[in-house]
């Protein structure tokens, strides 16, 4: 943009933006030669992961390193497929469950939470939402410690249950779509009073199916979030089979030090899911993106 | 659905009813005072035991000398506190320490996280065939986890084996270079991967804040003869003022609160030099058994970011003056 020549003053204001027009294919190539260099960039990272994950230990240790893996070996994948001090796929399905029951319980609390917030009237509303968007502005990380306390005394540590509640009490949901109920018009929920339902049907068969967009994002992010999270289980699980992903992946580092293939096929399992569900749900996740963006 | 559609339809013909209905609809809101509470309160339970309470703990556990293991807790008043600020106590040094590895990480990482980012915003914002694959193409590394790029990364700058220094052997540079086990490399690292890793997300906020100014403001300010470099300067920047504030200060703070990076990248090496605040916490508070102390820091440190944060408001708005 920065880049662009200014003497056409003469061009309509309708005309779709000035890279429309002609005499610009020099400066086209040099933008895709750009585009192309940074997505190698950002790309070769991950590639270089799949690769190393197919490559037997010798392959991995060649100095130089090789481009390509050669064999193809799937040692890396059977060292973490059958692999009992470092189950793997135990690990695969606890944060698949506890990524799933995480969005799930954030979807029905943010949601119904964000409805009384957005659309009635009640003594405390105010007091109520200045606490929970106050607490956005407290770092997390500064509340691990007492948070450990606090799961400590409901025997929760080293369970299933630590890593899907208490990321729940985050203020984003219910800040998110509250925002969003409010842009939804009135009209449709006054009907339906005249209709004869109750708040409960209004918000479940009204405002629940008008919000799909929203609700599809926040469950995205939420997925995404409790998949990803490492700080929090590397100190409130500890067993093996307890594990999720990320602390796993540490301990696999930890065992396997420079097998690399080992780490990389553990790294690569930990990826696809997130990689496919952004795959699916761009268009969700970089509008939650930038929605919170806009709201700050 | 239908039928309420179909109702509103009704309404929009007669306006009396539509009167009498938003009253009803205010009564109806009314007629179970517990309803709002019921709505509620599944989320309040878990934002008072999660979200509130932890607050109030922590200020308690500030004060007290806790160590999860002994049946003691006794309350040492601000001792805790205290001792982070006399250089003569026994945590002193690596408190300190980890201050200035999160400064240090912070300093030199927010800036390329506000800039960056913004060149490839602008880069995006342009209409071209394939804009959106090079958008996700960009936010990807973003998805993953700090686990997965924390793992891959530490394999990458392995100062034998690692992809990076064979790129640049093959281009002619210093092939050796020990970049997860000593400074300032390890900085380097540390700032590069999260760079890698993070700026597909503010380019992707800073996209949403191009795309809400006005196409005609560049109009006109081409009419008047403005450079490129005079519109970005007075009509991009400008535009992007609240959104490049929200990117500060949320940049800021997630810089602050690093801790996968260097935990899983340089390990802290060379030494603890490049162990961070939050890291330091959490060992102190969990594996050391030092809750109190760990309380204690974990205040100090967000009062701190709070300070930062309030600077930076002021600091925007003043200039807006």
């Amino acid at each position: 943009m920065t880049t662009t020549p200014t003497r056409t003053p003469h061009v309509p204001a309708t005309a779709p933006t000035r890279d429309g027009r002609p005499g610009t294919a020099l400066r086209r190539t040099v933008l895709y030669a750009i585009l192309v260099a940074l997505t190698l960039v950002f790309l070769t990272p991950l590639v270089w992961m799949v690769i190393t994950s197919l490559k037997t230990y010798d392959g991995a240790q060649r100095i130089p390193p090789t481009w390509l893996p050669d064999p193809i070996s799937g040692y890396g994948y059977e060292q973490i497929l059958d692999n009992s001090a470092n189950p793997v796929l135990r690990w695969f399905l606890n944060s698949m469950l506890a990524a799933t029951l995480h969005s799930l319980l954030v979807l029905v609390t943010a949601s119904m939470a964000a409805y009384a917030l957005a659309r009635m009237r009640f003594r405390g509303r105010g007091v109520s939402f200045a606490l929970i968007v106050g607490t956005l502005f407290i770092p997390p990380t500064s509340l691990i410690i007492p948070n450990f306390l606090i799961v400590d005394t409901l025997n929760w540590i080293d369970t299933l249950t630590v890593v899907v509640v208490p990321g729940a009490a985050s203020a984003f949901g219910v800040f998110f779509l509250r925002q969003f109920f409010l842009s939804l018009p009135r009209e449709l929920e006054e009907a339906a009073v005249l209709d004869g339902a109750n708040q409960w049907q209004i918000f479940y068969r009204v405002v629940l199916p008008l919000s799909k967009p929203a609700l599809a994002t926040l469950a995205v992010l939420s997925f995404l979030t409790n998949w990803n999270d490492f700080l929090w289980p590397i100190f409130v699980l500890f067993s093996p089979e307890q594990l999720t992903l990320p602390p796993g992946l540490g301990l696999l580092q930890g065992s396997y030090v420079t097998d690399y293939p080992v780490i990389m096929a553990g790294a690569v399992l930990a990826s696809v899911p997130v990689l496919i569900l952004f795959v699916l749900a761009q268009r969700h996740i970089i509008q939650g993106v930038s929605r919170s963006g806009l709201k700050g | 659905m239908a039928d309420v559609i179909e109702v509103g339809a009704a309404r929009g013909d007669a306006p009396p009813p539509a009167a009498s209905a938003a009253r009803r609809g205010a009564s109806a809101g009314r007629a179970g005072r517990a309803t709002p509470y019921l709505f509620l309160a599944p989320y309040l339970v878990l934002f008072t035991v999660f979200g509130l309470l932890p607050i109030l703990l922590g200020i308690w556990l500030s004060l007290h000398q806790w160590d999860f293991q002994l049946p003691n807790r006794p309350f040492v008043g601000l001792d805790n506190y205290k001792e982070l600020f006399s250089s003569d106590s026994a945590v002193y040094g690596d408190w300190w320490q980890s201050v200035r590895a999160t400064a240090i990480f912070t300093v030199l990482s927010v800036p390329l996280l506000v800039v960056i980012p913004l060149g490839l915003a602008l880069l995006l914002n342009r209409s071209f065939p394939g804009r959106t694959f090079f958008r996700a193409v960009y936010f990807a590394p973003y998805v993953l986890g700090v686990a997965v790029i924390g793992l891959l990364w530490r394999f990458l700058l392995d100062a034998n084996l690692g992809l990076v220094n064979r790129l640049l052997g093959v281009v002619g540079l210093p092939s050796d270079t020990p970049w997860v086990t000593d400074v300032p490399w390890a900085w380097i690292s540390l700032v590069g991967v999260t760079v890698w890793w993070t700026s597909g997300f503010n380019a992707v906020i800073y996209l949403a804040g191009l795309q809400d100014i006005p196409q005609e403001l560049y109009e006109a300010a081409k009419v008047d003869g403005a450079s490129a470099w005079e519109r970005f300067r007075h009509v991009t920047l400008p535009g992007l003022r609240p959104v490049l504030l929200f990117v500060l200060t949320t940049t800021i703070l997630a810089s602050a609160n690093v801790f996968g990076q260097s935990f899983l990248i340089t390990q802290g090496a060379p030494g603890t030099e490049t162990r961070t605040v939050v890291w330091f916490v959490v060992e102190e508070g969990l594996r050391n058994n030092n809750a109190g102390r760990a309380a204690a820091m974990s205040i100090v440190f967000a009062l701190m970011l709070a300070v930062v944060s309030l600077a930076n408001f002021r600091l925007f708005r003043y200039r807006e003056d």
